[in-house]
């Protein structure tokens, strides 16, 4: 779910569901904001992690359900994305994630040892999260209904009162941070369903942010103004939605952001833009302009946070755009991503 | 990157406007027509214009297979892949291209059994994986992508694969290019020719716009590099007077084109008498379709086709913008009706569109500058 300023004007008026409104990008936009998010009466910033303070307590609170083919691919499966997609919501609302708890929809004649594997994998990735797994829930529906596993996350965690996380601290000057190169996730994704003969040797980032967005709050403390892992959609997906709740323009120098070989390769060869392609470990951060280096080293210094790099900076004008630089001088719209990523012919 | 960083060095960039602006008679006025749709995407998405003096104008060409594709031909597939419960495969431009009901996308959402391939070959691996079930592979494209329909029909024929059809709307780009140059509103200086298809068909086949209409053609790779220098080899011609087919794409493009490429689609293919080609009407000669020698593997033989005829919105200008008459946001309906998201005319589709590369990377910058 994306960050929408609410209540909006915006109607959902399609006649049916299709996949594009769970691709992360201009639909899914239009079923929250339009449909879901007026009828269920939600009140406040339809964020990734909505807080709330209980007890003079401030909490995040999350929700999240994966479904993903194939069920494992280099680098993770859905077992530990459940874990970590849950923790990183709750990371990047400037929380600490303390527990989760998880729902589990088999289909009826998965394996033993697939389920056995994915839920040891669950397991393993909440212990390394530092979140305690404190409750959950099994269904189990006909063959043929559910692609093996579907898994719904819920998780909850404590805000860190050194930050403070809102699209409303965002200010022309700030610097667009990302924590490692973009679009591993998704590339190794759309590699390992094997509808496309290409072969690469690339792993999915699938980890938790948490150590990255505490290396940036306790570096630079409320310097740092907002921050998202870039998901479905990419960065250039995040950005925009930033670009467009904050109503100001954000400009990235194509050459400084960081993007693997492999996934510029794969990339160009289907069409498709790095900036659109999911991540699924990494923190897109905006920082105001005098905490930037130090915010960067303190990524950097992070195990896995070598890769961080400085991306673009936040403008004035155009509103509500995002813009990518490149080297020679170009200047080009990147916008949200529609529907799914679709190779294109030639 | 090998072949991609050097062709986007911002020096050697520098240099090709230098020499761009250098060649330019500030006096007059130039329109230049890309051909290609993936030139289109190119030149808006690394922002050519940007780098390109005011009174050089860059006009977009019908070389984006989706854009010209009629959109009876989606109607038809998805009425074969209905009446015969078949599986229909295609390329992933093709699964946004409205039908009059619904884009392949909105009808796989609805229970049609539609797949995204990246090959014909793996429609051709599906069509074995289940022999139970009939495969249609909606094969589109220029003569970029038909000897990889036609290769796969050989090996289809080959293994003898029953249950595997081809529902063939590949076209051929220099008919189109001649109606563009026969029409009565052609107002073009020289022609960017197409790279991927001339990887294919070489160069020898665009000798014609040379010689019969006096226009410099110069064949151009894909990246910022390529573009700008293929358009200063243009200024050079125009400057000197000359009409000549140049390629600046050697690298890639041979003069005599791909030797068993072009012997395959001929074992395969032959001409249609005549194809609609949307927004630009019925072109002789400029489409293929399956020989006698393949007619069990050919859709439209093996399978009643209900012959759609479908007009485009009357609002809508595609046919304007895609002989270069209109510019993309010049359309009564660009960015409020017909928007990448919900398109009217397939030139909003396709990403080499020019409408949707318009609209994916100018629009709102130029909107936001006024």
């Amino acid at each position: 779910m994306s960050t929408i300023a609410f209540p909006s004007t915006l109607r959902f008026t399609d006649t049916q569901i299709e996949m594009a409104h769970g691709a992360g990008g201009t639909a899914s936009r239009r079923l929250v904001e339009g449909l879901i998010a007026p009828l269920v009466g939600a009140c406040g910033s339809l964020a990734d992690a909505a807080t709330l303070t209980v007890d003079a307590v401030s909490i995040a609170m999350t929700t999240d359900s994966f479904v993903v083919r194939p069920l494992r691919f280099p680098g993770g499966s859905i077992g530990d994305l459940a874990v970590n997609g849950t923790v990183n919501d709750l990371a990047v609302a400037g929380a600490i994630p303390i527990a989760i708890v998880c729902s589990l929809i088999i289909e009826a004649g998965t394996p033993a040892d697939l389920l056995q594997q994915e839920v040891q994998a669950f397991g393993e990735a909440a212990r390394r999260a530092g979140v305690r797994v404190v409750g959950g829930d099994t269904k189990v529906v006909e063959h043929g209904k559910a692609d093996g596993l579907y898994i719904t996350t819920t998780g909850i965690g404590t805000i860190d009162p050194r930050g403070s996380i809102s699209s409303a601290n965002v200010r022309a000057g700030d610097r667009v941070l990302v924590t490692g190169p973009i679009g591993d996730h998704g590339i190794t994704v759309l590699l390992a369903r094997g509808d496309i003969d290409l072969n690469a040797e690339l792993k999915s980032d699938t980890r938790s942010v948490y150590p990255f967005a505490s290396a940036l709050i306790g570096s630079v403390g409320r310097d740092l103004h907002w921050m998202r892992d870039p998901t479905r959609g990419g960065v250039a997906t995040s950005l925009n939605e930033l670009a467009r709740d904050c109503a100001l323009g954000i400009v990235l120098d194509e050459d400084a952001v960081p993007v693997r070989d492999e996934v510029r390769g794969a990339c160009e060869l289907l069409g498709l833009d790095p900036l659109h392609i999911a991540n699924e470990g990494q923190i897109v951060a905006l920082v105001a302009p005098e905490a930037a280096e130090k915010a960067l080293a303190a990524v950097r210094r992070t195990p896995g946070g070598e890769g961080a790099a400085i991306v673009g900076t936040v403008e004035a004008a155009p509103a509500a755009t995002v813009l990518v630089r490149a080297a020679y001088g170009g200047l080009r719209v990147i916008d949200m991503l529609v529907g799914d990523p679709l190779p294109r012919i030639c | 990157m090998k072949y991609v960083d050097e062709f986007r060095d911002p020096q050697l960039i520098k240099q090709a406007a230098d020499e761009i602006r250098r060649l330019t008679d500030p006096a007059r006025h130039y329109r230049i027509m890309e051909v290609c749709g993936g030139h289109t995407h190119a030149i808006y998405r690394f922002a050519l214009a940007d780098l390109l003096p005011p009174n050089i104008e860059l006009v977009h060409g019908p070389g984006c297979p989706v854009c010209v594709l009629p959109m009876g031909r989606i109607d038809e597939a998805l009425s074969v892949v209905e009446r015969h419960n078949a599986i229909l495969t295609t390329f992933g431009d093709v699964m946004r291209v409205p039908g009059r009901h619904g884009s392949p996308l909105e009808r796989q959402a609805r229970g049609a059994d539609i797949r995204m391939v990246y090959s014909p070959l793996d429609a051709l691996r599906l069509a074995r994986e289940h022999p139970d079930r009939h495969v249609v592979f909606f094969a589109i494209g220029f003569e970029t992508t038909a000897p990889s329909t036609a290769l796969t029909l050989q090996r289809a024929r080959e293994l003898a694969v029953t249950n595997f059809t081809v529902f063939s709307n590949h076209v051929t780009i220099v008919p189109a290019i001649r109606a563009i140059l026969d029409s009565p509103d052609m107002r073009l200086d020289a022609f960017i020719g197409p790279g991927h298809v001339s990887t294919v068909i070489g160069a020898r086949p665009y000798a014609f716009i040379a010689r019969d209409y006096r226009k410099p053609v110069v064949i151009a790779g894909f990246e910022p590099l390529d573009l700008l220098q293929s358009i200063a080899m243009i200024l050079r011609q125009m400057r000197d007077g000359r009409a000549e087919v140049e390629n600046q794409y050697s690298r890639v493009v041979p003069w005599d084109g791909n030797v068993p490429a072009l012997r395959v689609l001929a074992d395969v293919f032959e001409l249609r008498p005549y194809f609609e080609w949307r927004g630009l009407g019925f072109i002789s000669q400029s489409a293929l379709k399956l020989r006698a020698a393949y007619s069990s593997w050919d859709a439209e033989v093996r399978f009643t086709m209900p012959s759609v005829q479908v007009t485009d919105p009357k609002a809508a200008q595609c046919g304007e913008v895609l002989k270069g008459v209109l510019k993309p946001h010049q359309c009564k309906l660009f960015g409020r009706e017909c928007t990448p998201e919900r398109p009217v005319g397939a030139l909003m589709v396709s990403s080499e569109g020019a409408c949707a590369a318009y609209f994916s990377y100018v629009h709102r910058r130029t909107a936001a500058a006024v």
